[in-house]
């Protein structure tokens, strides 16, 4: 619609600004450069904030949202394209992509429709173990572990609907938590799992195409990580998509009406419990095809991966990015991933760390970094009414 | 025959554990209805504590083993009601009009906190500490069977913590203002019932006798960890949830049954033993779903 809102001029150029400093910071060789980057960013946050900069942004954002789609994706290439000889940073982008994939599908449960899951790690493992199972035991094509892994996570989880159902707020936490401990717990003592040792993940083999083979294209020479970075990258699109067309339906607005009051909308006919199971089947089936490609990304997977702790992270992504906001899990997936590996000084305090940042939102900013905005249904074409 | 009573002994022993855990969270969740998740590790914290006393005073050249377990046990228990009341009045107070899913993570996350604060801090953390043996260890034998001297004093003193805890709610003054709270706030403060600190002083009992039990913990299996809380902190609120919320009979009733399952668990179902937590995590699960409010039902109506 031209002419009909903000320029997309603002939205393009911070896109194209936040594309380079992303490869400045994955670049930085030492911690100095690391801490100045930061400080950079937060100065120019508070500065932006004080100049009005950032509301402006935001409403050209609002207003051009296929463009800035566009225009972050293409800023994520540019940045994968610039480090496609480097495995540890290819590695790193493709970790974050994989787990906003898991806080997408966890945003579905808490963000949306409420429903409590203390389990992300767990269902990202049966995704994982999934994967290696298939790969290991059976001769299945290997590509078809990521439906699978998603489809058994979903599995595993309607074990856990009755419960999740019948009970509410601090005992469906208990439900989800002893869940995820149990998962653990049987994982370490399953031999045919692999046991506390673990067990292999062999690669994706499509079409011949060993995704663990370096890509080359005449003189270009790509990563041996670089096909899963393209595939996180798929999935991470798709399951973006889906996620916020499911928001702006009928079915996210139901959600939303269960999960702030559901005997109001009981009243008004919601079926609590389609729209709760929904939420939670679709939410693990998205930690599940995340957790598949995960494994195969690792290699090697281990009960010590999917610990309580690690479920607690997923949970802090979707708190310090604002619960609800597709765009805020974005961005605190990727800090929550690259801040500990480019800050070694932190890795050892990661979930120490984490867990202070959430008390401090909860108890300072409850809404989150970036909250949440307003279903905004006319887009530019407000200003009319 | 002996196996079974030995399994019966660390069983009871397993209960008495459980059941000090649950009823903290059954006094937290009387007086402001909310589920304080760090409890275990506030346990962790306790049992660290009085470890690092013990090694203070060795350092010291301090007393015989008597002194020595009177002395962590008080230092322990004192330090933890301090920190159970500063987390009442920091981060569990403020948050109270807030929803109850916040409450309930600012508590989960403060419990890694405290979690990693003792992985962190402690002297190389991360594995398991061997914690003293400060009981007399003779043994009585009848026939196959023998009781440890140390099992028994534990065994006695948690029971006795138990009754205390029973006492000081049901008869005497402060027990009854933390009673007039749980069962209503606002009127429990027009009766001239000072809301606050009888909420602070239920914090801090709460997590004493945490302490209390994470020193058992310590002196009956002589070997700690800084993860222990979490586990006994799932499992205690477990039992307090399967006896009732807000009902200290059911906590001890629930802490026993607890137990009870993870035994059973353990020996008697056709499974390897490994997975009696797998078992009992799974009953847990099950009794939820056909309870979920607890067996002795929450007492509860919707106000719309």
């Amino acid at each position: 619609m031209p002419g009909s809102g903000p320029s997309p001029l603002p939205t393009l150029a911070w896109a194209a600004a936040a594309t380079v400093y992303g490869i400045i910071f994955l670049g930085a060789e030492n911690e100095r450069e690391v801490g100045a980057l930061l400080a950079l960013a937060a100065v120019a946050i508070a500065l932006g904030a004080r100049f009005g900069i950032v509301d402006k942004i935001r409403a050209s954002i609002g207003a051009n949202e296929r463009a800035f789609d566009l225009a972050a994706l293409a800023g994520l290439l540019v940045a994968a394209l610039w480090f496609h000889e480097e495995h540890f940073v290819i590695l790193m982008m493709t970790t974050a992509l994989l787990l906003m994939v898991a806080a997408l599908g966890l945003t579905i449960q808490f963000a949306y429709a409420g429903v409590v899951n203390f389990a992300g790690a767990a269902f990202l493992g049966v995704g994982c173990y999934t994967a290696g199972v298939i790969t290991k035991y059976t001769a299945l094509p290997s590509v078809l572990t990521l439906p699978l892994g998603g489809f058994m996570a979903s599995l595993i989880g309607s074990i856990l609907i009755l419960p999740v159902l019948r009970t509410r707020g601090h005992y469906a936490a208990l439900v989800t938590i002893a869940f995820g401990i149990l998962f653990k717990v049987f994982l370490e003592v399953n031999d045919t799992l692999g046991g506390p040792q673990g067990i292999q993940v062999k690669p994706i083999v499509l079409l011949g195409w060993n995704f663990n083979n370096p890509i080359r294209i005449g003189d270009f020479t790509a990563s041996f990580y670089f096909s899963y970075l393209l595939l996180a990258l798929l999935l991470l699109v798709m399951s973006f998509a889906l996620v916020r067309r499911l928001e702006r339906s009928w079915i996210g607005l139901s959600m939303d009406a269960i999960r702030l009051d559901e005997i109001a909308s009981a009243c008004y006919g919601l079926d609590l419990a389609r729209w709760k199971v929904l939420a939670f089947t679709l939410g693990n089936f998205l930690a599940g095809i995340a957790g598949a490609a995960y494994g195969h990304v690792l290699g090697f997977i281990a009960p010590n991966n999917f610990t309580f702790g690690d479920s607690l992270i997923l949970v802090s992504i979707i708190l310090l990015g604002g619960i609800g906001n597709l765009w805020g899990v974005v961005v605190a997936a990727a800090f929550v991933v690259m801040l500990p590996e480019k800050l070694q000084v932190i890795q050892e305090y990661r979930f120490m760390l984490y867990a202070v940042l959430v008390i401090l939102i909860l108890l300072f900013r409850p809404q989150g970094l970036l909250p949440r905005q307003l279903r905004d249904y006319l887009g530019g074409e407000r200003k009319a009414l | 025959m002996d196996i079974a009573l030995q399994y019966l002994i660390n069983g009871l022993m397993l209960g008495v554990m459980y059941a000090l855990v649950a009823v903290g969270f059954t006094l937290f969740f009387g007086v402001l209805d909310v589920i304080k998740f760090s409890h275990g590790d506030v346990l962790t914290v306790g049992v660290f504590t009085a470890l690092a006393t013990y090694l203070a005073m060795k350092a010291a050249q301090l007393g015989s083993p008597l002194l020595e377990l009177v002395a962590i046990s008080v230092v322990a228990m004192a330090a933890m009601a301090a920190l159970g009341a500063v987390i009442a009045r920091a981060l569990v107070l403020p948050l109270r009009s807030a929803p109850a899913l916040n409450t309930l993570l600012i508590t989960l996350m403060l419990g890694t906190v405290l979690r990693e604060g003792v992985r962190l801090i402690f002297p190389d953390g991360s594995n398991p500490k061997p914690f003293p043996a400060l009981l007399p260890t003779t043994a009585f034998s009848w026939g196959h069977f023998t009781l440890r001297l140390d099992s028994l004093i534990l065994l006695v003193a948690g029971v006795a913590m138990i009754v205390a805890v029973h006492l000081l709610i049901n008869k005497t003054k402060l027990g009854l203002a933390i009673r007039a709270v749980a069962q209503d706030g606002e009127t429990a403060r027009t009766m001239g019932i000072n809301f606050t600190s009888v909420v602070l002083i239920t914090f801090a009992i709460g997590s004493a006798v945490a302490a209390f039990a994470g020193v058992m913990n310590g002196l009956y299996y002589n070997e700690i960890n800084f993860s222990m809380g979490l586990l006994l902190g799932v499992f205690g609120f477990s039992a307090a949830v399967v006896g009732g919320l807000g009902n200290i009979y059911g906590a001890i009733l629930g802490g026993f049954l607890f137990a009870g399952l993870q035994t059973i668990g353990a020996v008697a179902l056709p499974f390897a033993s490994a997975y009696k937590d797998v078992f009992a995590l799974a009953v847990i699960i099950a009794i939820m779903t056909w309870r979920p409010t607890g067996l002795i039902a929450e007492k509860s109506s919707e106000r719309v």
